[in-house]
């Protein structure tokens, strides 16, 4: 028996080591098979507006569906060459860990924890996101600091709750919650008039406005009371894919800051700004290095846009959703969006 | 002296008529007023009635935005039902994720399995033999090829890409019609005198009946790949499907074997003196009988697996209630009554099929009653 137990042993260690011999010949083995198979699959929601959800035509579309449509271009030069899954909270980190799909584009939140103990890598973050208050306009309050005394509809048992009672507690201003489990009851609760106050994510709270009869009677607050900070998550153990995956995201970025958009990006192939020569490939090569072809940026930014384009695209101002870009800007803008440089 | 005791000589006087025991008066007064309590129940019932109809429709017809309509007539104070938001979407609906360019092939899929299923349901149309392959062996060739596609110049289209009514059809039709013969042979091998077959079919039934779909779903969804040699992946279509059939067949048997325990002794034995073996003395005589007697429990139970196949959302599924779901937070169709409008929809269709389900398999004990019905 215990013969036996250790040829299996000596199998998985030859097998690893096979592994690990592979993974130098080649610069990724997820980016190999990605090939092989011919397109991304990605992991997006069951359907949050702005970021994945199917649009009109039935077709996946968000900010973070553009994510994986720029990982694609990257990879094949051709945007469609992506499969979406649709996953639940609890499935996708075993999905992710399973291989079932490529990379995880589903608002999931950038935690240490998750980081550090699940086997995976977040990428960046796509979406700074974080927890706000909805009232009516009606009661002309302009911050939350004015809120002392105000009933508060949240639902139950998440951190939402927690990160409210935190934020009074540390300024020092009394509330009332009004407590429900679902969060459609939280809504119609607020609308009924039970109470002043709406809180959770900014971005639901954009969504969820926009579905009342009369979105402008109602305000979201300035202040951000939470880190919630969404990005894509690939496995840990590929570096290769990793440096894609992550420089993909950096590279719509970098071509917002420089001004290249899907519009203009044919022209700026003769810009004589060395940055943009970079980024688009004109000069030097940066995507054979990662097992990418030269051009690289240049297709993501022709097919899918810069950051700029995706965000004002799908969650931005002039969507329904109508969120300012905030925390979202680039660092030069007052947000917090930083692409280290492509040389 | 005659041989009659007693003859009637003239017409027997003619009785008055009697009380009208026809029409509308007479059922009402009986029916609904015949004693204090009727009629107390009757005052109350339409008390019921007048409190629950009109804003019932109000909001169903009255104040509803009909089919055509805009976002913008939906997005008024005190709107009814927004049908408009259901007419516009009703392609996710029925087909989910599958391109628009290729709804021809689920639609042909729908109409022979319409046409199929018809022939053979309907008594009274004859080739049942020709009929029944069509059903049972081409249809479901047929729906592959078509449905993925990849093959004869089609387009693949992965199953994730499947949705809506599609995969709730899919889901039930196959469960229901895999589950059957399934659950028959675990019926058979519960009452058999052989030991192993016995125990396996008895400790199959035991284990998935006492474990919640749902689990069985989850596992099945999330448990699997962690166990199975990374990047083999087996769909997720077929895992539902495998889970939901072998659930389903776990539930028949019980239902099949209370039939086949309500057969007397006496037929068994019958059988056996007339020689019969044992596949024809339970195929001839003792299943026809059991399953009849359990009509109402079958369909009873896909009517539930009918219902339940809507669970596959907790494996990322989008079956007609999740599509639902997924285009209530929709923002092109943002508005006050969208996602109450979203669930009247899929519960009315969710009730079509189970109220079409129920009613045939009533149409079918009337046609078998020999008379054992009390």
């Amino acid at each position: 028996m215990s013969k036996k137990l250790l040829s299996i042993a000596l199998a998985a260690g030859l097998g690893l080591a096979a592994t690990s011999a592979f993974a130098q010949a080649t610069v990724s083995p997820t980016l190999d098979a990605i090939k092989a198979k011919g397109y991304v699959q990605c992991g997006v929601t069951g359907g949050v507006p702005g970021f994945s959800a199917p649009d009109s035509n039935n077709v996946w579309t968000g900010l973070e569906v553009d994510y994986c449509r720029a990982l694609a271009a990257a990879v094949f030069n051709n945007a469609d060459s992506v499969r979406y899954t649709s996953l639940t909270s609890q499935e996708r980190f075993t999905a992710l860990s399973a291989g079932e799909i490529d990379v995880l584009s589903r608002t999931t939140t950038w935690t240490m924890s998750r980081d550090t103990q699940l086997g995976i890598k977040f990428v960046g973050t796509m979406f700074y996101d974080g927890q706000g208050f909805m009232v009516r306009k009606a009661d002309g309050i302009n911050s939350a600091l004015e809120l002392s005394g105000a009933a508060i509809c949240i639902e139950s048992g998440t951190t939402t709750e927690l990160n409210a009672a935190d934020y009074f507690a540390a300024n020092k201003l009394e509330f009332k919650t009004v407590v429900f489990v679902d969060q459609d009851e939280v809504v119609k609760a607020y609308e009924d008039g039970r109470c002043d106050v709406y809180t959770t994510d900014s971005s639901a709270l954009a969504a969820e406005r926009s579905k009342f009869a009369n979105p402008a009677d109602h305000i979201i607050l300035p202040e951000i009371i939470s880190k919630e900070p969404l990005g894509p998550v690939v496995r840990q153990g590929d570096d290769g894919w990793f440096n894609i995956a992550r420089w993909t995201y950096y590279a719509l970025l970098e071509a917002e800051e420089l001004g290249v958009t899907s519009a203009n990006v044919d022209e700026m192939l003769a810009s004589d700004n060395p940055a943009i020569k970079r980024l688009l490939g004109v000069e030097g090569d940066f995507g054979t290095p990662m097992g990418l072809t030269k051009d690289w940026a240049y297709q993501i930014i022709k097919l899918v846009g810069n950051y700029a384009e995706s965000y004002d695209k799908h969650v931005g101002p002039n969507t329904p959703i109508g969120l300012a870009r905030g925390l979202n800007a680039l660092w030069r803008d007052g947000g917090i969006q930083y692409s280290p440089p492509i040389r | 002296m005659s041989k009659f005791a007693f003859v009637r000589r003239e017409l027997a006087p003619s009785l008055p008529p009697p009380v009208r025991n026809t029409g509308l008066i007479v059922w009402v007064h009986r029916r609904l007023f015949a004693t204090p309590g009727d009629t107390l129940l009757t005052v109350l019932a339409g008390l019921f009635l007048l409190w629950a109809v009109p804003p019932l429709w109000g909001f169903l017809v009255g104040n509803a935005v009909p089919p055509g309509g805009t976002v913008e007539q939906c997005r008024v104070e005190n709107v009814g039902a927004c049908w408009a938001y259901i007419a516009s979407e009703i392609e996710f609906f029925i087909y989910g994720f599958y391109p628009m360019d290729e709804y021809w092939r689920p639609n042909v899929v729908f109409a022979l399995f319409g046409v199929l299923a018809a022939l053979l349901l309907m008594p009274k149309v004859p080739y049942k033999v020709p009929s029944a392959i069509g059903f049972f062996i081409l249809l479901p060739i047929i729906s592959i090829v078509l449905l993925l596609g990849g093959s004869f110049g089609l387009k693949p289209v992965p199953t994730e890409q499947w949705g809506g009514l599609l995969v709730t059809l899919i889901l039930s039709v196959v469960g229901i019609c895999c589950s059957v013969p399934l659950a028959i042979l675990l019926a058979l091998g519960r009452q058999s005198k052989l030991p192993i077959i016995k125990t396996l079919c008895i400790s199959f039934i035991e284990l998935v009946r006492a474990v919640p779909l749902i689990t069985v779903l989850f596992m099945a969804s999330i448990m699997l790949p962690l166990f199975m040699p990374q990047g083999t992946t087996v769909d997720k279509l077929l895992r539902a499907l495998v889970g939901v059939t072998l659930f389903e067949a776990a539930y028949l048997a019980e239902v099949i074997r209370g039939g086949m325990q309500a057969i007397g002794r006496g037929q068994y034995e019958a059988g056996q003196a007339l020689g019969l073996g044992y596949w024809k003395r339970m195929g001839f005589i003792v299943l026809p009988q059991a399953l009849k007697h359990v009509i109402p429990g079958i369909v009873g139970n896909f009517i539930s697996l009918f219902k339940d196949t809507s669970l596959v959302y907790i494996v990322g599924m989008k079956d007609l209630l999740e599509a639902v779901k997924t285009k209530n937070d929709a923002l092109e169709w943002a508005a006050p009554t969208q996602a109450v409008t979203g669930y009247v929809f899929a519960a009315a269709v969710f009730w079509i099929f189970c109220f079409s389900m129920s009613r045939y398999s009533l149409f079918w004990e009337r046609r078998l009653n020999t008379g054992h019905k009390r």
